[in-house]
C-alpha cells in the first residue's frame, strides 16, 4: 500500500478503512463472546484475526512507507495478487470437485465416518463457491482493475480501498469456505453464506463498485470502452441480486442462523431470480468482459462490432433479468411465470450469441494465429463453448425439454460446458495474458505447456459434459418410463446404478482439467519468477506492457 | 452517434483486411469497426421474439392486477395432470379392487391379477423397501434376505402381509415385537460366559464345520444357553417363529456367522426396525407387496386350512 504518496487522492480512506476494522474487531469480540454456538465462536475468531492483521498492515504501511514505493502509472500490485489468488483458488476449487465427483462414484471409498466435515453436503457448496466466487470472483476483479485503467487511462480511484476490495473479498471467500465445512449455511443454492458474512460481502462489493465508478469517472478517454460496460452491469446487478436474495433476519446477532425475508414459492423466486442472474451477470457480463478486452489484444484486431456490441449489450442485460423462473418449471409456480421464464430466455438466445459473433468474428485476419498461440486459441474455444451453452440454456427452458432434463445430470453437464469451457478458458487465457504484462516479461515461460494444458483440459471437458449428458438423459427417461401396466419402470436406487460408469468418466473428465490448470500454475510461477528460456520472441507478444507505460 | 466533433465518420480509418470503417475510437491500442449487424442475427431474434409473443397469446403469461392472461388454450398444468391421475387410477381401480377383495388363492390362481400384484409391488418395492432389503431382496448384514428360505417371523403370504402391516419393533400398537436382551452391554453376562455361549451357538449350528468351536467352552456355554437362550430359541437351537426367535442351526445370520459376529450379537441383542406400511399403503397396494415378496424365491405355501372360500372362479377372471 504506497497511499502515503498519492495523500491528494487518498485523504483520510486509511483511517476510514482503519476505523471500518476497528469496528469490525469490536463486533467479533462482542459476537464470539455473546454466542453459545461453537461454529459462530469459530467464524468470529476468524474475522477478529483478519481483521487484526489488516490493521497491522495498515499502520506498518502507514509509519514505515516503502522507500522504493514510486507512484507508477497504474495500479498493478493488485492485479498481480489478483492473478495469484485466482490461480490459488481455481486450483483449491478444481480439487474439490475432483473430491466431490470420486464421492459420487465411489461412495463407499470416499466417505469418511470420523470426518462429518468431508461429507458431500458440505464439500459440493464449497466445490461450487471456490470455483464460482473464489476463482472466478478473483478473476474478475483482478481483470476489472487492470482493464478500467488501460482503457480509461487512469489510475485506480480510492488509492488504499482497492486492497480493502481485494483482502476483504478473501476474507468473504475464507468465511464462507471454512463456515460450510463447520455446518453453516443458508441452503440457498450459490448464496449459502450466513447473514453476517452476507453483510460483510455487501459492503466489500459497494467499495468496489465505488473504486470501478472512481477510475471510469476520473478517465482520460472520451469513451467508455465496452468491455467497461459488461464489468459494470456485472458490478451493479450483483449488488442488486446479493441483498434483494439475502434479506433475512437473524434469530440472534450472535447466532448463524436466520430467517428469509421471502417465504415459500416466492422465496424459490426470489433464490432462482438470484440463481439465474448469478449465472447472467456474474459468469456471462463479467466474463464477456474479459473477452472484450483480451481477444482483441491478443489477436491484435479490432472489436468486429461496435453496433453488435451496442445491441447485443442492452438486450443482454434486459432479457437475462426476466428467465430465472425457468428453474422452477412444473412446480407450484404459477404457470405465468413460468412462460415468463421460458420464452424470455428464448429470446435471450441470440443477444447472447452477439458475444459469440463478436468475440470469434475479431480473429478475423488473424485466424492463422490459432495455430501457433495456444492461449490465443485457449480464448477463442472458451467462446466457442460460451456459444455452445448459451444455445443449450434455452433449449433447456423450454418446458417440454425441462421435462425431461430437470433434476438430472443434463443440468451438470450443462453448467460445466459453461463453467470449464467458458469461465475456466476465458480466464485462463486472461491469466496467461496477464502474467508476462504484469510481471514484464517477454514471453511466457513455455508455450509447449500451455499447448499441453489447452490439449488435457479440453479431453477433460469433452470426457466430463458428453457423459453428463448420456447420464442426464438416461436418468431423465429412467424416471419417466411407465411399463404397460402403468407402474413405474424403475426404482430410484436403479437409475443411480445406471449413473455409475458416467460418474467414473465425468471424475476423470474433472482430474483431467485439474491436471491442466496445475500446469498453468506451474507455468505463471516461473514465467513471474522471470525462467523463460532466451528464445525468438513474437513481435506482438505483449503489446499492452509496452503501450501502457 | 458516437462520431467525434469536427471529424465525420468518412474520416475513420478503415481496417486494411475487411475494408470496414473503425468507429474512429481506440483504447489502449484495441479499436473498433463499424459493421452492421449480421441480418442472420438480427432475423432469428426477430424471430426469437416473435415465437415469445404467439406462446404469450396462447398460454398463461402476464401477471394482471388480481388475475393473469390465461392464454387462448386455456392450458393448465394443474388441471392436465389431475386428468392424467385420473386416467392412470381408473385403469388401475378394477384390478386393485379384486386384490382388495380376492383371496391370495384366487389371486395366485388368477395369472392376469397376479401379474397386475407383482409389477404393482415391483414398483413399490424398488422405491421403498430397496433402501434396506437390497435388489431382489437379497438383504445385508442386518436387513434380512427376502429371497431364501429362511423367515423370522414366516413366510406364507398372509404372514408376510402381517408384518408389512404391522412392521417389526414399529410404532404400531401390534407390531411384531422381539426384544434379545443385551447381555453384554447390559452385564447380564460376563465376558467369558458370552465367548462360551457363541462356541456352543457355532456347534448348534451348520456352520459348525467352518468354524470349529472349540468343545470344552462349548460344554460350559451349553450350561448358560439352557438358562437364558431356549426360553425363545428352544432347547436344540430351532428358533420359534411365534417369538420371532431365529433358528440357531441353519448357517443363516442376520448380523453374520463368523465367531466374532456371533458374540457380538449375545453381546449387544441387536434388534433392527421395520417400520409400519399401513398408514402409506392400501390394503390392496400390501398385498401387492405380499405377492411380490412371496414370489421373491422363499415363499412357503399356506397351511393346509384352506380358506372356505368358493371354488375360485377362473373361467370368469377374463375382463
Amino acid at each position: 500500500m504506497n497511499s502515503r504518496q498519492n495523500a491528494s487522492d487518498v485523504g483520510y480512506s486509511p483511517l476510514a478503512i482503519g476505523l471500518v476494522l476497528v469496528i469490525g474487531i469490536a463486533l467479533t469480540i462482542w459476537g464470539a463472546a455473546r454466542t453459545h454456538d461453537g461454529p459462530f465462536a469459530i467464524q468470529m475468531y476468524t474475522a477478529m484475526g483478519a481483521f487484526a492483521l489488516g490493521l497491522f498492515a495498515l499502520v506498518r504501511a502507514y509509519i514505515t512507507p516503502n522507500p522504493n514505493a514510486v507512484e507508477s502509472r497504474y495500479e498493478d500490485g493488485i492485479v498481480k495478487a489478483g492473478v495469484i489468488a485466482s490461480t490459488f483458488w481455481g486450483i483449491a476449487g478444481l480439487l474439490v470437485g475432483v473430491i466431490i465427483a470420486l464421492q459420487l462414484s465411489f461412495p463407499n471409498l470416499f466417505y469418511f465416518q470420523d470426518f462429518g466435515w468431508t461429507n458431500f453436503g458440505r464439500m459440493r457448496p464449497l466445490h461450487t463457491s471456490a470455483v464460482i466466487f473464489a476463482f472466478g470472483g478473483n478473476v474478475l476483479i483482478a481483470t476489472s482493475f487492470y482493464v478500467v485503467q488501460r482503457t480509461c487511462r487512469a489510475r485506480l480511484a480510492g488509492g488504499p480501498w482497492a486492497w480493502f476490495v481485494f483482502w476483504g473479498y478473501q476474507l468473504f471467500i475464507l468465511l464462507a469456505g471454512t463456515g460450510y465445512l463447520l455446518g453453516i449455511t443458508e441452503g440457498r443454492e450459490y448464496a449459502e453464506p450466513p447473514w453476517y458474512v452476507d453483510l460483510w460481502l455487501t459492503l466489500v462489493w459497494v467499495v468496489y463498485l465505488l473504486v470501478f465508478l472512481g477510475t471510469i469517472w476520473k478517465r482520460q478517454e472520451k469513451h467508455i470502452y465496452v468491455a467497461n460496460w459488461f464489468y459494470l452491469a456485472f458490478i451493479v446487478t450483483i449488488a442488486m441480486l446479493h441483498i434483494v436474495n439475502n434479506l433475512a433476519l437473524p434469530v440472534s446477532f450472535a447466532d448463524t442462523f436466520s430467517y428469509s425475508a421471502f417465504s415459500g414459492v416466492q422465496d424459490a423466486l426470489t433464490q432462482w431470480w438470484y440463481g439465474h442472474n448469478a449465472v447472467g451477470f456474474f459468469l456471462t457480463a463479467g466474463f464477456l468482459a474479459i473477452m472484450y478486452y483480451f481477444v482483441p489484444k491478443q489477436a491484435d484486431r479490432p472489436v468486429y462490432s461496435y453496433r453488435l456490441s451496442i445491441i447485443h449489450f442492452w438486450a443482454l442485460i434486459f432479457l437475462y433479468i426476466w428467465a430465472g423462473p425457468h428453474h422452477l418449471h412444473y412446480t407450484a409456480l404459477p404457470m405465468w411465470a413460468q412462460t415468463l421464464g421460458a420464452t424470455f430466455s428464448i429470446m435471450l438466445w441470440m443477444p447472447s450469441w452477439g458475444g459469440m459473433i463478436n468475440g470469434l468474428m475479431t480473429l478475423s485476419g488473424a485466424w492463422d494465429k490459432l495455430r501457433t498461440d495456444p492461449v490465443l486459441r485457449m480464448l477463442v474455444v472458451s467462446v466457442a463453448f460460451y456459444g455452445m451453452s448459451t444455445f443449450e440454456g434455452p433449449v433447456m427452458s423450454i418446458r417440454a425439454v425441462n421435462s425431461l432434463s430437470h433434476y438430472t445430470d443434463w443440468t451438470i453437464g450443462h453448467v460445466h460446458s459453461g463453467a470449464l469451457g467458458w469461465v475456466g478458458f476465458v480466464s485462463f487465457g486472461a491469466l496467461y495474458c496477464l502474467t508476462p504484462w504484469l510481471w514484464r516479461r517477454e514471453r511466457l515461460y513455455s508455450t509447449a505447456l500451455v499447448e499441453w494444458h489447452f490439449w488435457i483440459a479440453t479431453l477433460g471437458i469433452v470426457l466430463y459434459i458428453t457423459s453428463m449428458w448420456v447420464a442426464g438423459v438416461m436418468q431423465g427417461l429412467m424416471w419417466r418410463a411407465y411399463n404397460e401396466l402403468g407402474f413405474l419402470q424403475y426404482s430410484f436406487v436403479e437409475t443411480v446404478e445406471a449413473m455409475h460408469p458416467y460418474y467414473i468418466i465425468r471424475a476423470v473428465g474433472g482430474l483431467l482439467y485439474l491436471i491442466g490448470a496445475l500446469l498453468m500454475a506451474y507455468n505463471l510461477w516461473r514465467t513471474a519468477r522471470g525462467d523463460a528460456p532466451e528464445a525468438v520472441t513474437r513481435p506482438n507478444a505483449a503489446p499492452a506492457a509496452v503501450a501502457a507505460e | 452517434m458516437t462520431t467525434p466533433k469536427n471529424i465525420g465518420p468518412e474520416h475513420h480509418a478503415v481496417d486494411e483486411f475487411s475494408g470496414t470503417r473503425t468507429t474512429g475510437h481506440e483504447w489502449d491500442g484495441i479499436r473498433e469497426l463499424d459493421t452492421p449487424l449480421p441480418r442472420w442475427w438480427l432475423y432469428i431474434f426477430y424471430a426469437c421474439i416473435a415465437v415469445a409473443v404467439v406462446y404469450w397469446v396462447l398460454m398463461p403469461a402476464w401477471p394482471m392486477l388480481n388475475s393473469y392472461t390465461p392464454g387462448t388454450l386455456g392450458f393448465s398444468d394443474r388441471r392436465n395432470v389431475a386428468a392424467e391421475i385420473q386416467t392412470l387410477q381408473a385403469a388401475r381401480k378394477p384390478s386393485f379392487e379384486r386384490l382388495n377383495t380376492a383371496t391370495y388363492d384366487q389371486i395366485v390362481a388368477d395369472p392376469q391379477l397376479a401379474e397386475f400384484a407383482r409389477a404393482a409391488g415391483e414398483s413399490t418395492f424398488g422405491d421403498n423397501c430397496r433402501t434396506c432389503h437390497g435388489a431382489g431382496g437379497a438383504g445385508a448384514p442386518g436387513y434380512p434376505n427376502l429371497a431364501d428360505d429362511v423367515w423370522i417371523w414366516g413366510g406364507t403370504l398372509t404372514d408376510i402381509e402381517h408384518t408389512l402391516r404391522v412392521g417389526v419393533r414399529s410404532t404400531h400398537a401390534d407390531t411384531r415385537l422381539s426384544v434379545m436382551p443385551a447381555y453384554g452391554r447390559d452385564q447380564l453376562l460376563s465376558a467369558r460366559e458370552i465367548g462360551d455361549v457363541a462356541e456352543y451357538v457355532l456347534t448348534l449350528s451348520a456352520a459348525r464345520d467352518r468354524a470349529k468351536p472349540d468343545a470344552a467352552a462349548a460344554a460350559r456355554g451349553a450350561a448358560v444357553f439352557q438358562q437364558q437362550c431356549v426360553a425363545c430359541h428352544g432347547a436344540t437351537g430351532a428358533g420359534d417363529r411365534a417369538f420371532g426367535a431365529p433358528s440357531l442351526t441353519d448357517d443363516v445370520w442376520l448380523y453374520g456367522g463368523s465367531r466374532e459376529e456371533v458374540r457380538k450379537q449375545i453381546e449387544l441383542g441387536r434388534g433392527g426396525v421395520m417400520p409400519t406400511w399401513e398408514a402409506r399403503f392400501d390394503p390392496a397396494m400390501i398385498r401387492a407387496l405380499s405377492v411380490y415378496v412371496y414370489g421373491l424365491g422363499g415363499g412357503e405355501p399356506t397351511p393346509v386350512a384352506a380358506p372356505a372360500a368358493a371354488p375360485a372362479p377362473a373361467a370368469a377372471t377374463t375382463p
